[in-house]
This record gives structure tokens, sequence and C-alpha cells, in this order.
């Protein structure tokens, strides 16, 4: 038999997801171990053991100077930061991307400048963001906005592009206006894409959230990490990442969820 | 005076003639098939009837009035395909074929009750009310052009353009199709082009049958010469024999 034709069971399935992550896990474990018998005070590789000890104390046990659990204020300060970045660039990104790709006018005044636009490295411009907009919470949002918006308006303004040219000619015919055409069929067929476009967005906003608060911040999960590098404090680094990780996934897993629950008819595999 | 008067009619794409000097007068009312060999201009005739194009040169005019510049309500349409809105259920997609010229787009309250009455109504007699709340996607082939024939009726045209609208569905379903499309046809006297590759659709459902083709040819450069009409054929009863042959259909016919 060939091998594109051999499927795997429902046990070996299972058993193939969960091997990768075993295999991480076990690795490590064996690297801290060899580590941790040459020199017990090695900071690098904390044992498996030790890390579930910090995560505890991290969840549950509150600032000595505050009394704060500082993980949860961490964990809220970011997620406030990033769910108003990826907002801010999720509805400007539909409107213009609607608009470049229904109006052939916008299309022609927009477009380039869009695709140019994308091209500037948007963690070049944190400097200007923080001069501009101060080191608070604004300049952290727009650098997520800068990030992601551009990306979103070139995929949206492709996907309304994509729009099968004989649904817009039924419209017109059944009496829409330009109006009714952007609101009643090129919106709900490009909605289905900006949730997909806001999942692939979703790891760069992350990567310029976590940038912005390493540099100026006073609270949040990437101002945590950097601030305890100094102290090569792996164990709590290692709980950061792997938090923010599992927060990222289920982002991603919820949004997949809830655009097939709203869109049942947009059956490309989302 | 013709209903639907089309004069001088030519259409150029990068200085190479598609359609050249098409003349035609229909009355209301009338079935137009419209056959011809592939790139001979069908569908470009019937982008220019629709007006989803403009004409390099000639007019077409519908009752008279001006020539119309884009897509509107006086003409409907059925594609072969994506003739139905797959984000909306099958009783939303016979309602856009009223709501869709409102401002909004959609109904209100009471407005909006009635319409889906009417609708519900129009899908029963399609044979469609049983699946009012699916999308169109879960349909078949020749239920969604059920469904898409239908929408554009709602709209109420005044004249229907139909591209190869059976082209994709199996025989069988194509018969009952063509019966659907008569029994519409005879209720509503509306006038109708119909592009359809099978000469056999063409004499059967038409009351003429026009002939695209190219009357001159250059055999060292293909693309010279535009199509015109060459052949207008009555297939009204009598004067074609394929009118007499309807097939006695042993398909089972939509409910």
């Amino acid at each position: 038999m060939r091998l594109i034709n051999i499927k795997p069971g429902p046990a070996l399935a299972l058993f193939l997801v969960l091997l990768p992550f075993a295999a991480v896990m076990i690795a490590y474990a064996m690297g801290s171990d060899i580590r941790l018998t040459e020199n017990p005070s090695d900071k690098l590789l904390p044992a498996p053991g030790t890390i579930g000890d910090t995560m505890m104390r991290l969840l549950t046990e509150g600032d000595r100077r505050t009394g704060r659990i500082l993980f949860w204020h961490d964990t809220w300060a970011s997620l406030q930061r990033l769910w108003l970045g990826i907002a801010i660039s999720a509805s400007v990104g539909l409107v213009f991307g609607l608009l470049i790709g229904l109006f052939p006018l916008v299309r022609n005044l927009l477009s380039q400048f869009v695709a140019v636009l994308s091209m500037i490295p948007p963690l070049a411009l944190l400097p200007i963001l923080f001069i501009v907009f101060g080191l608070g919470e604004l300049s952290k949002v727009v650098l997520i906005v800068v990030g992601t918006l551009p990306f979103i308006i070139r995929d949206l303004s492709q996907r309304t592009l994509e729009i099968p040219q004989e649904l817009l000619v039924k419209a017109q015919t059944l009496g829409a206006s330009s109006w009714v055409i952007a609101i009643r069929v090129a919106l709900p067929q490009v909605m289905p894409r900006l949730i997909q476009a806001v999942r692939l967005s979703l790891g760069p906003a992350w990567l310029f959230l976590i940038a912005a608060e390493a540099i100026a911040a006073d609270l949040g999960l990437g101002y945590r990490i950097f601030l305890v590098r100094r102290y090569l404090a792996m164990d709590v680094i290692l709980t950061y990442v792997i938090w923010i990780t599992l927060l990222a996934f289920a982002m991603d897993w919820l949004l997949r969820w809830a655009s097939r629950r709203v869109y049942p008819w947009a059956e490309e595999g989302l | 005076m013709s209903f639907v008067t089309v004069r001088d009619l030519f259409q150029t794409y990068d200085n190479r003639p598609i359609i050249e000097r098409v003349n035609l007068d229909v009355d209301e009312g009338e079935f137009i098939s419209i056959v011809g060999a592939s790139g001979c201009g069908k569908s470009t005739f019937l982008r220019l009837l629709l007006a989803q194009e403009r004409p390099s040169r000639g007019e077409i005019r519908i009752d008279g009035a001006e020539p119309a510049r884009e897509p509107g309500l006086d003409r409907g349409i059925v594609f072969q395909r994506y003739s139905v809105f797959p984000h909306m259920t099958v009783r939303d997609n016979i309602v856009a074929g009223e709501s869709f010229r409102s401002g909004w787009g959609r109904f209100f309250g009471e407005k909006s009750r009635a319409a889906r009455e009417r609708a519900d109504r129009t899908l029963a007699r399609i044979g469609l009310d049983h699946v009012a709340d699916n999308y169109p996607a879960t349909l078949s082939g020749g239920m969604q052009q059920r469904l898409a024939i239908a929408q554009a009726l709602a709209a109420k045209p005044r004249v229907l353009l139909l591209d190869e609208p059976f082209g994709a569905l199996d025989p069988g379903t194509r018969v009952s199709m063509h019966d659907f499309l008569q029994d519409l046809r005879a209720e509503t006297g509306m006038t109708v082009f119909m592009v359809t590759h099978d000469l056999e659709e063409a004499f059967k459902l038409g009351d003429r049958v026009l002939v695209f083709d190219k009357p001159r040819w250059d055999p060292h450069d293909p693309s010279r010469y535009g199509a015109t009409i060459t052949y207008d054929f009555d297939a009204r009863n009598g004067g074609i024999p394929y009118q007499t042959l309807k097939e006695a259909s042993h398909v089972p016919q939509p409910a």
C-alpha cells in the first residue's frame, strides 16, 4: 500500500498528536536532569518539578510589597492591550478592505499606498511611537495596530475582490445600491475571512505586544519575562512562556469555533 | 415598436472585434434562444443585454427607454453558477429579490413577515419549501438553479436573461427544469433570452433561435472579424419539428 493511502485509526491518531509534545517534554526533562546532576545550582534548565512549584507560587501568592498576584495583573494588562489593538485593526481593516475591494476609485486611491505602508517594519517605528504617544498604554496599542492593520486591509480587500462577479451583478439586477451590496453581499461574505485574518494576525500581535512591553512598561507578560531575565529566573520565564502559548492557542481555537458557529455556510476549511 | 430593440451593436476588446453589426427586434413575451460555437460572442451579447458592459457602438433599448448604463431591476439574470447568495438561507434568497432595492437591503417588522410569507408560497410552488431554512450549498444543482430563477423573478424584471442556466445539470434534471421554466413562462409571459450550447434545448424552449457566427473569416487572422446573428429561426409550434417532440417526462417531477 502506498504511504499516501495509509490513514491512522483513532487511537494511533491520538498517539501521533501527543507524540511531539511528549517528546519535547521528555527531551527537556533529560537535558535538565543531565545539567542538574553535573551542577545542582544550574539555572538554565530548571527541573520540571521546580517549574511546577514556581507556577503554583506565581499563580497563588501575592507580591511581597503590594500583595497583588502579579501573574494575573500581568495577564490582564497584556490581554487588554492585545484585544484593544486587534479590535481596532479588525474593524478599521474591515472597513478599508471592503472599500478597496468594492470601489475601483478607492482601490486606485489606496491599494498601492497600503502595499507600501505594509512594508514598513513596525518595530522600526516603535521609537517614534514612544516619542509621539509616550510610554503609556497608547503606544503599545498603536504598535499592535500598525503591525497588523496593513495585512488585514490587504487580505480583506483581496477577499472582497474574490467575491464572484456574478453575485455582485445579481445583486444589482435585484435593485441593490452600492451600500446594500456592501452590507448585504460583501460584508457577510468577508466576515469569515476577517476572523481568519485575525487568527493569522494574532502571532504578530503577540510579538509586537511583548516587544513593546519589554522596552517600556510596568506591568504585562512581556515586561515580566524581560524583568526576571536579569536574575536568570528560567522557571518564571518558562511559566510565562507556557501561559502565553496557552492563551494564544485558546484565542485561536475560540475564533475558529466562533467562525464555524456563526458562519456555517462558509465551509472552506476554517 | 418592438419591446427590445438592438441597433447596430458592435463590441470590441483591445481592437479585437467580438460582435459586429447586430440588429434585433424582439416582441414582449418572446422566448429567444441564442446558440453558437464557443467564443462567438453569445455571452458577450448577453452581458450587453444585461448592461454589465457598454457596447463600443450601437445601443440596446428596452421598451424605448434610454440604454442602461449598469445592471438594474428591469433585467433579471441567472448564471450557470454563483447565482444565489451562499450566505443566505433559501428563504432569504427569495426575500432578497424584493428587499435588496430598499435602503438597508432588508425588511423590518410587518413588511418582513409578509415578504417571508410570500417567499414561502413561492418556495412551495417551486418545490423547495422543505429546505427553506437551509443554505444553498446543501442543495443539488437543479434545486439551486430553480432557486436562482425564482429569486430573479421575485424582483419582477421586464426581461429575464439566462446564461447557460442548465449547462451543469444532468439530462434528467434538465428536462424537469425545462418544464419548470415553461410553466413559469406561461404564468408570467416574460420576455426571455437564453444562451445555451444545447440545440435541442434551444428549439424546444425558444420561440426564436438566434445563431451567432462569424460571417467573414480570415484564415490568417481568425480574430480579425467579429460574430453576428447569421440565422434567426422561427421555432414556434409547427415551424420546427422539435417543438412537437416535447419529451413525455418519465423523470420524477418536482412536487
